[in-house]
């Protein structure tokens, strides 16, 4: 016979101040679990999604990064005439030679030197990235030195909003568009036009370069027509792959971080959730006398004592994501160590956080609770109904 | 000496529940331990640096370099000993996940800039004959079993290329916080293949390190730097050296944060987990307690044992959890030291774990005291568990 689950239920609300003491333990434990998790997730979907699976990226072999990476005119052109290069609605291929670099800019609030990526863009630019939209002015004009800011850049850098002009260079750039790349990692870049990009940075050669491919099915054949081209030192990557490995090691390091932080703590939860539950078998020796009495069996008192100690662990995994939803709130931003520039995002929550945070709180519930509800149900009927 | 008889008799009254504690603020003693030599560990490069150096590198960004010409220029600047320079090669030694920092520099004069890079003559004369040679410090070379003599190979990721390398030396630290991981090789080697191979990156050199007679004359040295190529191609940003790692260090300062709030959480759950068993210990007490009331005992008395029975356990943890601290950031240590050359427990950290194993006592008995305190001895009497 099964012992009722209002049973469990009511020990629980009986003891209160245990209760809610013990439960906010493991709900600070979720809580920093989920946070971190959050944060690893918000990072690599901001980089994922900065990526569009159609678009193909030509970078130096072994460079790892847009930033290490370079391209020769003569090179450059040799990939744009690729037949798998697609055409836009202009009749011109939609190919962008790219170069990227990064400058100091001092921050807002802190007056901090940061990294920034500025990205020298070609008219096509902004078509191959159909998540970049203009918000405010215009996007810059090519053959001038205006440029263009991210919303993360014009919001947390001095002198970055629209109409100010940034010195680099060795010339003024006055800022004539903001544009919004929504959670992308676009948002935290500043673009101009590449040919006046180019000889203001000295650079001879340019970064990278992107195109949309006419059949994606073909990109393996592209892959391969180019990587063995003897004239190319380049490799040839998806877009989205591209930024998904841009993410990786940060992303990891994260993960580590959190896991192994959350162990530790964990372990604190579970001895209070321990101290708790054999308090609660000690404090009910004589009533667990009393149901044995009755008729429960040792496995109806032994599954009573697990559930109220997975309760707890709910009510604490509960808790602790409830709090953690509202980091969603919170951007935040840091250096990428791989790109070496900054980038703004947000704690990401998905059902597969929610998920492993709820499975997470369980298993410290019934760590804690195991040996308490093993302990109550190996008493002996007469000894304990005996104790007062 | 009767009121700590009465303590640690109160606090073992229940051996599992206080040793169950006592085990869980060792755990959470260890883990700010840990967390706060982290962070610390972090800054060491900080910590490290000499007043005596400054850094110039170009003022765009560090990924941006300098003209080697400028080396002649800035000796000439009054208040400037030796000027050495240097480039990130960024080598990969056969897979990324064998990060170590290398740098090709000056030969000549990268040693007597670094003094606290101790190497003895004989094998610092084999690296100055050698252009391809390098030398490495004591904990790198011990990591890979590098000795003197073997080849090494690294990828290059900024520079193309495989690169090798023959070792002629080992450097040890003077210091106890002097980085023990640094790969250096000679710059002359690194130059002379980019002349053959990508002629307009030589003769570039990523920063200078320059040693100063006087430190209180830093700041006007580095003005002055900067002043010479004020408006050329490529402007310079002069730092103390201090400032140029804090600078690196400042990149991850997010994380840094976040680690930092973290290792406070840990102190919160350890004091839900205390002030639970307080709670319980009291409550199963309310009869004793009435019973000392009725006795004439006064309620600071009562206080004093319930907040004292606290402290004891709270204590006791943090005793512990200092104890282990030291070997646990030894090993730790041991097994990160790729990526913390510089990894030890500073005695601020064990004041911390004090002050706070004292608060969390004293926060925990708060409610329970109050509660004891309030109750009236009839009701204390009357209630049965």
């Amino acid at each position: 016979m099964r012992i009722p689950f209002s049973y469990s239920l009511r020990n629980l609300w009986t003891r209160r101040l245990t209760t809610i003491l013990t439960a906010s333990g493991m709900a600070l434990v979720v809580f920093v679990f989920t946070t971190i998790l959050m944060l690893a997730q918000g990072l690599q979907q901001t980089l994922v999604e900065t990526g569009s699976y159609d678009n193909v990226i030509v970078i130096r072999k072994g460079s790892g990064s847009e930033v290490q990476s370079w391209i020769d005119r003569a090179q450059s052109s040799i990939v744009e005439t690729d037949p798998l290069v697609a055409t836009g609605t202009d009749g011109k291929p939609l190919v962008s030679k790219e170069l990227i670099v990064l400058i100091g800019l001092p921050k807002k609030d802190t007056d901090r030197i940061s990294n920034v990526t500025i990205r020298g863009i070609k008219e096509s630019s902004l078509s191959l990235r159909p998540q970049v939209k203009l918000i405010r002015g215009r996007m810059p004009r090519m053959g001038s030195t205006e440029i263009a800011v991210g919303t993360s850049i014009a919001k947390r850098f001095k002198g970055a909003d629209l109409g100010g002009e940034l010195r680099f260079g060795m010339r003024l750039w006055r800022i004539v568009g903001i544009f919004d790349a929504g959670n992308t990692g676009f948002s935290s870049e500043i673009w101009g036009d590449v040919e006046q990009l180019m000889p203001a940075f000295r650079r001879p050669v340019f970064s990278s370069m992107i195109f949309r491919i006419s059949d994606p099915s073909q990109f393996d054949a592209l892959k391969k027509r180019i990587e063995t081209d003897p004239r190319l030192t380049q490799e040839v990557k998806r877009e989205t792959r591209y930024y998904l490995e841009q993410s990786e090691m940060m992303a990891k390091f994260l993960r580590i971080l959190g896991i192994s932080l959350t162990l530790i703590f964990s372990m604190g939860a579970i001895i209070g959730a321990m101290i708790t539950m054999y308090a609660a078998v000690a404090n009910r020796t004589s009533e667990i006398g009393t149901l044995r009495a009755l008729g429960f069996e040792r496995k109806s008192i032994l599954v009573s004592f697990l559930i109220e100690a997975l309760l707890l662990g709910l009510c604490g995994g509960v808790t602790g994501l409830f709090f953690a939803s509202f980091m969603q709130l919170v951007t935040v931003s840091t250096v990428n160590f791989q790109t070496f520039s900054e980038l703004a995002f947000r704690f990401s929550l998905t059902p597969d956080i929610t998920v492993k945070a709820l499975f997470f709180a369980i298993v410290m519930g019934f760590v804690g609770g195991v040996l308490p509800a093993i302990r109550a149900a190996h008493m002996n009927i007469v000894e304990a109904l005996r104790t007062k | 000496m009767h009121i700590l008889k009465i303590l640690f008799k109160n606090a073992f009254r229940h051996k599992l529940r206080t040793g169950l504690t006592i085990l869980s603020i060792t755990i959470a003693i260890l883990a700010f331990g840990l967390l706060r030599t982290v962070i610390g560990a972090w800054y060491a490069g900080v910590e490290a640096s000499s007043a005596y150096r400054l850094v110039t590198r170009n003022a765009v960004s560090i990924i941006f370099s300098l003209p080697l010409s400028y080396k002649e220029k800035i000796r000439q600047v009054d208040g400037v000993a030796t000027v050495s320079y240097g480039n990130w090669f960024g080598g990969i030694y056969i897979d990324e996940k064998n990060f170590f920092a290398n740098f090709a520099v000056d030969a000549k004069t990268y040693f007597d800039l670094y003094k606290e890079y101790a190497i003895n003559d004989a094998e610092k004369a084999a690296f100055l004959r050698d252009r391809k040679s390098f030398v490495a410090g004591r904990k790198l070379a011990s990591r890979f079993g590098w000795k003197i003599g073997d080849t090494v190979v690294l990828k290059g990721t900024i520079f193309p290329g495989n690169w090798e390398f023959v070792m002629r030396g080992i450097y040890r630290g003077k210091e106890p916080n002097t980085d023990e991981t640094v790969f250096v090789f000679h710059w002359d080697y690194l130059n002379e293949t980019l002349k053959k191979n990508a002629s307009t990156r030589a003769d570039q050199v990523g920063f200078y390190m320059i040693g100063i007679k006087d430190p209180s004359q830093a700041v006007r040295v580095t003005h002055d730097i900067d002043g010479l190529f004020r408006n050329s191609f490529a402007e310079t940003l002069t730092e103390t050296e201090k400032a140029f790692t804090l600078g690196f260090v400042a990149m991850s300062d997010t994380i840094i944060t976040a680690i930092r709030l973290v290792s406070f959480v840990v102190i919160i759950i350890i004091l839900a987990v205390v002030a639970n068993t307080v709670a319980m210990s009291v409550r199963e007490r309310t009869n004793e307690y009435a019973v000392f009331k009725t006795l004439g005992f006064g309620g600071w008395r009562i206080a004093g044992l319930i907040f004292g029975e606290s402290l004891v356990i709270t204590l006791m943890g943090c005793a512990f959890g200092v104890a282990a601290t030291f070997p646990a950031a030894a090993a730790f240590g041991k097994a990160m030291g790729a990526y913390f050359p510089v990894f030890s427990v500073e005695m601020e950290t064990v004041w911390l774990d004090a002050a706070f194993s004292l608060i969390v006592g004293l926060l925990a008995a708060i409610v329970p005291t109050y509660r004891s305190l309030r109750i009236s001895i009839a009701d204390g009497l009357r209630m049965v568990e």
